[in-house]
């Protein structure tokens, strides 16, 4: 596998009078919040690679918009260390930082950060314009993302003059005017109605498929979290729960926190064939297989018709990897613990 | 029963607590005042060796700075380019005959222009404000003065903006730099007008470039604080977003932070062409052409029909510069539909340019269309001082037994009173007053601010002040806040009267002393009566914005309690509008003291006379001690009335929060 894009060893992030001596006290056993600190994030480590996003998910206060924040260095950390396809970003200059924006990444914002004295072209192309674009290729450029996003239409309004989730399509545009290999997104969903919302995260999963980046995509929405996510990290006071797939967090929650996330889900629906498969271990398995990437749900009728007791899974190339009991399958459908 | 009766009793026990120290402080004071006979005179009258002579201190340091230091030549040269400024602003207005000498514009393009920058910025009734202001002032023969007014402020009120922005974004660049800035603004903000004046004199003379300069100094101050508001206000994640498409800080500044504050900014342009328009009009006091001259001399020679009709000059122009600038504040840009031709987007600018050449031709054609000559100009003097001499006719006799009455049975036994009182008893109350509502951190501060002037030897001066003020804001508060408890009864009654309290804001303070001239003559219940009128206004306003700002569900939980309209009242909503009617007396105070110095020029024997004495003879030190003298009083007021408003608000969250 390629090495990570993004790699965050050790993150610390305190607020208050002393930080960095506060930071320590905390590694020393002491309160995290006490004489005026405040602990947002605390001793995270994560990787996301090319290709991969990583949904970070927690509660309101749970620090997972200060991580995203020191991510892309709109604060510095207090200890540890962000490394961006191996360089150091705190130990960037103020002018390396620029550069690296400029070059690398984009961030959409949770009430969308347009300007509004600029209208929605020019909003769009202002990354392209501090790149120092010259003003033809930026504005065709910027039309091309608002052609993406399905905005076309409305280049000359003002961002007052748009609803919440078309706003948020600028903001995506935007962040995607200078083609990011690494893209934040920052509960981008969150402050608009459940039906534009899942409208967006179509649109976001069609976006997300048209090049590989590395995303960070931050919300409180569990099912959110779910629907999107390659990995997920849980976070609570700061810190990271647990880090796996979806399935994972469903199957064998870390902890009594995860545990009470995932108990209202419905299982069937998140849970992968490929994620319950045993080792055939020789044994051999007749019939047509089932494919590991659908989901139980999807897999209800066969499951219920099939009257092997063992069914085989085969992964996207078709070769079988594994076999699935069906009585674990259907316990898992029916809402029973495995 | 017994059992709870006792609990009553040992909770009523609890309550009264030992003597407080501010109690004791008050008790001090009635001692000090009813002992008065037998205290030495050091505790009745501040004694000569803690009166340190300020005035010569600020005189030697001002002329070390102006001529040892040659700041003279600095500012003359700067005065010199504010006056080439006003020289084509000049020429262009009224004609002045200097470079680029193609003035004046006819008035008939001033009026179309006018229009139609109403129309761009509000529709039709701003249209047709600016247009008839423009009309009034061009049909009844004040064309001159009115532009020679016009010509300062359009040279100051953009000079001021630029100071104020600059200093604005240092401020809120460097924490330091305003630190520093934020109790000089205090300062500059409390002092009177007059107070500016002196020192310009000093360096610049009189005349219209000092008018102007101290114009643009007096309407800085607005500036900076809606500067430093905007860019505070700017949200976090658009700045963030500006950093994360790799802006740099100039560029953040630039193209982020300061268009994403755009309102806030142009409030504060707002703010400073207001300020432009008072300060302009008082400079008539050093110099100044224009209308505050015209208007001086007619009060001074009591001719009231044709002051009347400047008075309505000036707050015509008064509403029209505010609903204008404040149209322009308050614009939000509007797309327009693709494919839209160049002329289309561009028609209001085709249609003025067509309109103003159409204008300019007819002034060439027809002489009255390019100006109005003396002869020509309409004048409602004649009948507006015959309807004024009949009204005063009728109410003279009223008017006249009511100035007697107040003079001679209110006024002078309570300014007697306060000025009988020791000036230990009057430290002591101010001591008590801030611990109650403060502790001793806010007696000190108090202290501070009033200890100083009793060290300058104005004391007595001072308290006739503090009796015009303290009598002015009582009588304004008796019928203002019934007035704005009225108001508040209705939605569309509030409105209006908001609109109101607007407009009568916008009014240069000069504008108050015609009314009460024409009713009072010159004399202390006319001054009275201006600063009462002009206290009177922000009270009405924070009491109807305090009562009508509360939480409906507060007012609905009421009435499912079964509260009567009364009791809803006295117990939801004036304990609730309470400390907006706090802000409100504190702005009647600062007003009252403004306008108290202002109506000096009408007969008063307080500070604001010996201003008016320091500025015929140009003694700086004097003027500035002074005018500290009023910029303390004002912010020794503000400590008390803002710690009591904090107070009662924090106190109501919690028990709000309790519950």
């Amino acid at each position: 596998m390629a090495d990570p894009v993004i790699r965050c060893r050790n993150v610390w992030k305190a607020f208050g009078p002393d930080p960095a001596g506060h930071v320590r006290a905390v590694e020393g056993g002491a309160p995290l919040n006490a004489d005026g600190h405040v602990v947002a994030v605390r001793d995270v480590s994560l990787e996301v690679r090319r290709g991969e996003m990583l949904v970070v998910m927690g509660l309101s206060g749970s620090g997972k918009s200060t991580l995203v924040r020191c991510l892309s260095r709109l604060i510095d950390v207090t200890g540890g260390q962000i490394t961006i396809e191996g360089q150091d970003i705190g130990a960037l200059s103020e002018r390396d930082l620029i550069a690296l924006r400029r070059r690398k990444m984009g961030m959409v914002f949770q009430s969308f950060g347009l300007l509004p004295n600029r209208t929605v072209l020019e909003n769009v192309a202002f990354p392209l314009e501090m790149r120092g674009q010259e003003r033809g290729a930026r504005i065709a450029r910027a039309r091309a993302m608002l052609e993406l996003v399905g905005l076309a239409e409305r280049e000359d309004y003002y961002p007052r003059e748009l609803s919440g989730g078309q706003q948020q399509r600028v903001g995506i545009a935007r962040s995607l005017a200078i083609e990011p290999e690494i893209w934040f997104l920052d509960e981008p969903f969150s402050a608009l109605d459940p039906l534009i919302r899942k409208e967006m995260q179509d649109e976001f999963l069609r976006l997300k498929a048209l090049s590989e980046r590395a995303i960070v995509f931050i919300t409180h929405d569990f099912d959110e979290a779910l629907r999107l996510a390659d990995r997920i990290a849980i976070m609570k006071d700061g810190a990271i729960e647990q880090c796996d797939t979806a399935d994972r967090i469903v199957l064998d929650p870390a902890t009594e926190y995860v545990a009470r996330f995932t108990a209202g889900v419905d299982r069937a629906r998140v849970v992968h064939a490929g994620a319950l498969i045993q080792p055939l271990n020789g044994v051999a398995v007749e019939g047509p297989p089932v494919a590991s990437g659908d989901t139980i749900r999807v897999l209800a009728r066969r499951l219920i018709e099939d009257e092997r007791g063992l069914i085989p899974v085969a992964d996207a190339s078709g070769r079988v990897v594994g076999a699935l009991q069906r009585k674990a399958a259907l316990d898992l459908l029916v809402g029973e613990a495995p | 029963m017994s059992a709870s009766l006792d609990q009553h009793a040992a909770s009523v026990g609890n309550r009264s607590h030992p003597l407080q120290t501010w109690q004791i402080l008050l008790a001090l004071a009635f001692v000090l005042a009813v002992g008065k006979a037998l205290l030495p005179p050091g505790l009745v009258r501040p004694p000569e060796w803690m009166i340190l002579p300020f005035d010569d201190w600020i005189n030697a340091a001002f002329d070390f700075i102006r001529n040892d230091l040659g700041l003279v030549v600095v500012t003359r040269a700067i005065a010199d380019g504010i006056e080439w400024c006003l020289d084509v602003t000049g020429n262009l207005l009224y004609g002045r005959n200097r470079w680029p000498r193609i003035g004046p514009v006819p008035w008939s393009v001033v009026l179309v222009s006018m229009t139609m920058l109403g129309y761009a910025l509000g529709g039709w009734r701003l249209a047709a404000l600016a247009g008839g202001t423009i009309l009034w002032i061009a049909v009844m023969g004040q064309w001159r003065w009115s532009m020679e007014t016009l010509s300062v402020i359009l040279v100051a009120a953009p000079v001021s903006v630029l100071l104020g922005l600059v200093t604005g974004v240092a401020a809120w660049r460097w924490r330091a730099f305003e630190r520093v800035l934020n109790p000089l603004l205090n300062i500059a903000q409390s002092m009177p007008h007059f107070a500016y004046m002196i020192p310009v004199v000093v360096f610049i003379g009189v005349g219209p470039k000092a008018g102007a300069v101290v114009t643009i100094i007096f309407s800085v101050p607005p500036m900076i604080r809606l500067t430093l508001l905007g860019l505070r206000k700017v949200p976090s994640e658009v700045v963030e977003a500006g950093k994360m498409s790799g802006a740099s800080q100039w560029n953040l500044l630039t193209r982020v932070r300061i268009p994403t504050a755009r309102t806030e900014i142009l409030i504060g342009v707002n703010q400073v062409i207001m300020q432009c328009l008072a300060m302009v009009v008082l400079a008539s006091f050093i110099g100044m052409p224009g209308l505050g001259q015209r208007l001086l001399q007619m009060l001074q020679a009591l001719r009231i029909g044709p002051a009347f009709e400047i008075g309505i000059t000036i707050v015509l122009i008064a509403v029209t510069l505010d609903r204008l600038s404040r149209a322009w504040a308050m614009r939000k840009p509007v797309h327009h539909n693709p494919g839209t031709s160049w002329a289309r987007r561009h028609r209001l600018w085709l249609i003025w340019a067509g309109l103003a050449v159409a204008a300019w031709l007819l002034a060439q054609m027809v002489p009255y269309f390019h100006i109005v000559a003396r002869g020509q100009a309409l004048s409602l003097a004649g009948p507006i001082n015959a309807v004024v001499n009949a009204f005063l006719d009728v109410v003279s006799p009223f008017t006249e037994a009511l100035r007697r009455f107040l003079i001679v049975q209110v006024l002078i036994p309570f300014r007697d009173a306060i000025l009988w009182l020791p000036y230990t008893t009057v430290l002591a109350v101010v001591a008590a007053a801030g611990w109650a509502l403060g502790g001793w951190r806010s007696a000190l501060v108090c202290l501070a601010f009033i200890v100083p002037i009793a060290m300058t030897g104005w004391w007595d001066r001072a308290m006739i002040t503090v009796y015009t003020v303290l009598t002015a804001v009582t009588v304004a508060a008796l019928f203002g806040i019934p007035c704005g408890i009225w108001a508040a009864g209705k939605p569309s009654r509030a409105r209006r009267t908001l609109l109101v309290c607007d407009t009568l804001q916008t009014f240069p303070s000069f504008i108050y002393l015609i009314p009460v001239v024409m009713l009072f003559g010159v004399s202390d219940v006319a001054v009275l009566a201006a600063v009462m009128v002009f206290a009177a206004v922000p009270l009405v306003r924070y009491t109807v914005e305090g009562l009508t700002g509360i939480a409906p569900e507060m007012l609905e939980a009421g009435q499912m309690n079964g509260a009567t309209r009364w009791q809803a009242l006295r117990h939801i909503r004036l304990p609730l509008a309470f400390p907006t009617l706090l802000v409100g007396f504190n702005q009647s105070v600062m007003f009252a003291l403004f306008m108290v110095i202002i109506a000096a020029f009408i007969g008063t024997q307080d500070l604001g006379q010996e201003m008016q004495r320091a500025l015929s003879a140009t003694d700086v030190g004097k003027g500035l001690v002074l005018g500290f003298a009023v910029a303390f009083l004002g912010l020794m007021v503000d400590h008390l009335l803002m710690r009591w408003s904090d107070r009662v608000r924090t106190g109501n969250r919690r028990r709000q929060g309790a519950a």
